[in-house]
């Protein structure tokens, strides 16, 4: 193995082994390493402390122990039964499906025309809709919060996922960027052969859209999961109908100190976004990278 | 290559107006009816019970004078100050760090994003016991080396150990963007500025950052954007006992008055001025932008 050549090495090292050039390369980069690597450990340490504590017996919370003596799962049981977590991610699980159910098709239905139509007005109609990007939630929650509860609907999870039915900038942006790398000549020929601008829409855009569409899922997903302000607002304070941030927000202020269980708390809590994310990094990166956003 | 659209026709003009439909009635009513019914709320005093009552602009008169306001408004501005940079330049140095052609780029990638995708509220538990007083594993990691416990989320030093966390969770999104834009820049730049003698050091400056200035400027703008807008740290870290926060900022504010004392005027007025700021600065930066980008 150390004996074999690289085969794209440039001529003059054309002779240098396979562990010479590797060993090469990190002399090359050793500072761009070390920094990497201290900078992993940094991000990735509140996350080993978490892990860690939660695993304790909550009689050793306060060792400093990275790896605990006592390796137990009795924490998770505690936080499940006392905060209830069946009702909380029940709650946040169906709010978030919702959310994303609502986003996936009427964000892909705005998308469509944006990309696709040319009508009188479109760009500036599109550019006021990105600009109200930078609006910030606050400019605009206290009227629907007004509202919302006229309607009798202030307790319930109709505010939470609603809003996610009339689209959205940030979802319209990603999908209409990715439709217009779609040819048009599919469309074309869809059309020549009678085809409605909904079968277009539908059995051409859709399908072929699937990766975006995917980015779109997951970022609707992880925003509905992890929201934690309109929760506070809509849902305060019963346990039962609340989501997980909140369930989380109220148990800091009840169980205050029982770091142990707290910790097997927030590891149940953000599991579910974690494990999305191993499987499917790649759409949520490529998400980041074509629109910027999250 | 591209292509501007087509022109419906007949009945393609009914699927238009349906599929526009959603986010047609999102942006009149959730984006610009909400705005301008927050805009219209900050002219009247209204505690949600009693009828609302005209003041005109004394919601806005009233804010210099309230304490809270202009406190959180401080806080919120130096956030933001050390904020930005911090992600900006953080984010930017490890996008080129892992951009040079090394090993286990995508698992370095996976480790400085997961914050990104976590949600703040559980995180935000996580480090106030780090951060803890007593038994905080900080304080024992600063005794071991000889230095003084602090109060890290007290009044004195709460802002700083928060804008640590909101750092700690964002720069992997800045990372991502930084790669992106990193990866569009042509290989053979550099090939022949290495050729030319040219240091590492110089390359950065005299090709990637020129190169790299859109990204820049988006990164910029995003980070203003959402530091102003900072709240589920700010909140989880720094909640006193009372219900209010060691360093309250312009959201914390907003909330504290809409939701918990329900003076929704002066909540609105808050809320209408943030607006205006984020909206100020974004212009500021694209300009900026403009101007640069001519050069």
């Amino acid at each position: 193995m150390s004996e074999a050549t690289l085969p794209s090495a440039p001529a003059g090292e054309a002779g240098m082994t396979i562990r010479a050039a590797f060993l090469r390369h990190l002399r090359g980069n050793f500072w761009v390493y070390l920094l990497l690597l201290a900078g992993g450990v940094l991000m990735m340490a509140p996350f080993a402390w978490m892990v860690s504590t939660a695993l304790k017996p909550p009689a050793d919370q306060f060792t400093r122990d990275l790896l605990p003596r006592t390796v137990t799962l009795e924490n998770f049981f505690t936080a499940w039964q006392r905060m209830e977590f069946h009702h909380l991610m029940w709650n946040s699980a169906r709010i978030a499906a919702l959310s994303t159910i609502g986003q996936l098709v009427t964000c892909s239905m705005g998308a469509f025309v944006f990309a696709v139509v040319k009508f009188p007005g479109r760009d500036i109609l599109f550019m006021l809709l990105l600009a109200t990007l930078m609006l910030p939630y606050q400019m605009t929650v206290i009227p629907q919060f007004v509202i919302f509860s006229w309607l009798g609907l202030y307790g319930t999870d109709v505010p939470l996922w609603l809003p996610s039915f009339l689209g959205g900038a940030f979802g319209v942006f990603l999908l209409r960027q990715y439709f217009r790398t779609i040819p048009v000549d599919l469309m074309e020929a869809a059309r020549l052969d009678g085809a409605s601008l909904f079968r277009v829409y539908w059995s051409i855009y859709l399908p072929l859209a699937r990766p975006a569409l995917a980015a779109l899922a997951l970022f609707a997903f992880m925003n509905s999961w992890n929201d934690l302000f309109s929760a506070m607002i809509y849902l305060p304070s019963n346990l039962q109908t609340t989501t997980l941030p909140v369930g989380l927000s109220l148990f800091q202020r009840l169980y205050r100190a029982q770091w142990a269980v707290m910790m097997a708390a927030v590891v149940i809590s953000i599991s579910p976004i974690v494990v999305a994310f191993f499987f499917a990094q790649k759409q949520f990166i490529q998400g980041i990278a074509t629109s910027g956003l999250k | 290559m591209s292509h501007d659209g087509i022109r419906a026709r007949g009945t393609e003009r009914i699927w238009v107006a349906l599929l526009l439909t959603p986010t047609m009635l999102g942006l009149a009513l959730g984006a610009l009816g909400s705005m301008a019914a927050t805009i219209g709320l900050s002219l009247f005093a209204w505690d949600l019970l009693t009828p609302p009552r005209w003041v005109g602009l004394a919601n806005y008169l009233a804010l210099p004078e309230n304490r809270n306001f202009m406190r959180a408004l401080g806080n919120t501005s130096l956030f933001s100050a050390i904020y930005v940079p911090a992600t900006v330049l953080i984010s930017l140095g490890i996008a080129v760090l892992l951009n040079r052609g090394i090993y286990g780029k995508s698992l370095f990638r996976l480790i400085y994003f997961l914050p990104v995708i976590t949600s703040p509220t559980a995180v935000g538990l996580v480090w106030t016991w780090i951060y803890s007083k007593d038994r905080g594993v900080l304080n024992a990691i600063v005794s071991f080396l000889g230095g003084t416990p602090q109060h890290w989320l007290g009044s004195e030093l709460a802002l700083y150990s928060v804008v640590v966390v909101n750092v700690w969770g964002a720069i992997g999104q800045g990372m991502i963007i930084f790669l992106a834009g990193l990866q569009a820049i042509p290989r053979d730049l550099y090939e022949a500025a290495s050729i030319e003698g040219a240091t590492p050091f110089r390359q950065f400056i005299e090709i990637t950052v020129p190169l790299l200035l859109p990204s820049i400027f988006f990164q910029t703008v995003l980070s203003t954007i959402y530091a102003f807008q900072a709240f589920d740290y700010v909140y989880i870290l720094t909640q006193t006992g009372n219900g209010n926060s060691s360093v309250p900022t312009l959201v914390f504010n907003i909330y504290r008055e809409g939701f918990n004392f329900f003076r929704m005027g002066n909540a609105t007025a808050q809320a209408v001025v943030l607006a205006a700021i984020v909206m100020a600065l974004t212009l500021v930066y694209s300009q900026l932008q403009k101007r640069w980008g001519q050069q």
